[in-house]
């Protein structure tokens, strides 16, 4: 069974992400919303957990929540997919349960 | 408030501290309609940005596509409601990846000094945060 967690919670004002992959399997999705997108940059004190777990699960981040905040894609983390609405549809199909972590 | 409340010339030291990242909950513009309000009764008001706060002054927001407004440009007229101090905590920056290029333009006119244009950011350290803290007479929080 595989899982696509979603958070919306900032990593540097809530554990919510940090919590969310230390309980992750491989094979699970994971999407960044809402304030969650400040979890997909690179160079934060929240960068290195985020990078250890995309080798075994996959990371996306919601592309409007990221343009609201002026944060373009040069600064996100490598190996992470930005999707839009109709790419957290897909993914809510494509994984067999979501999880949201609020 | 009484004082000013009645006309009396002593005015407060105000200073609101933001605290939470924009859009994600309704603080950060809640704040600013405060401080609007506030700005109107001739006080000393300034603004602390600490923690997910620092991220209200980024650049480029755009909101369209989540349907919300983009409340950031009101920011950048804080200056002409004498709302000229608006200090910007280094550590938050420094653990979110940010410097001072990563943050809007924001400037006052200095009508003591010849209306010249004048940066309202200042980024402080925590302890200097803490100092100016200490000096006002009423702290509200977002």
């Amino acid at each position: 069974m595989s899982i696509l967690h979603t958070v919306n919670k900032s990593p540097f004002e809530k554990n919510a992400l940090s919590s969310c992959l230390g309980h992750t399997k491989s094979g699970d999705g994971v999407l960044l919303i809402e304030d969650a997108v400040y979890g997909a940059l690179k160079g934060t004190k929240s960068s290195d957990q985020v990078e250890a777990a995309k080798s075994t699960v996959g990371l996306y981040v919601l592309g409007p929540d990221l343009a609201a905040r002026g944060l373009a894609a040069d600064r996100l983390l490598d190996g992470v997919t930005v999707v839009d609405y109709g790419g957290f549809v897909d993914l809510v199909a494509k994984y067999d349960t979501t999880q949201a972590w609020l | 408030m009484s004082e000013a409340a009645g006309g009396g010339a002593t005015s407060k030291k105000f200073l609101y501290v933001n605290r939470k990242a924009p859009y994600g909950t309704i603080y950060a513009l809640e704040s600013l309609e405060v401080v609007l309000i506030g700005a109107a009764f001739e006080q000393d008001v300034s603004l602390a940005f600490i923690d997910d706060g620092v991220f209200q002054l980024s650049k480029g927001q755009s909101t369209d596509a989540i349907g919300v407004k983009n409340f950031s440009p009101t920011y950048r007229a804080l200056g002409d409601y004498e709302v000229t101090k608006l200090y910007v905590e280094k550590e938050s920056l420094d653990e979110r990846g940010l410097t001072l290029d990563d943050l809007m333009d924001v400037t006052y006119e200095d009508e003591d000094d010849d209306y010249e244009e004048k940066p309202s950011i200042r980024v402080v350290s925590r302890s200097e945060l803490a100092d100016i803290m200490a000096g006002q007479d009423v702290i509200l929080s977002f």
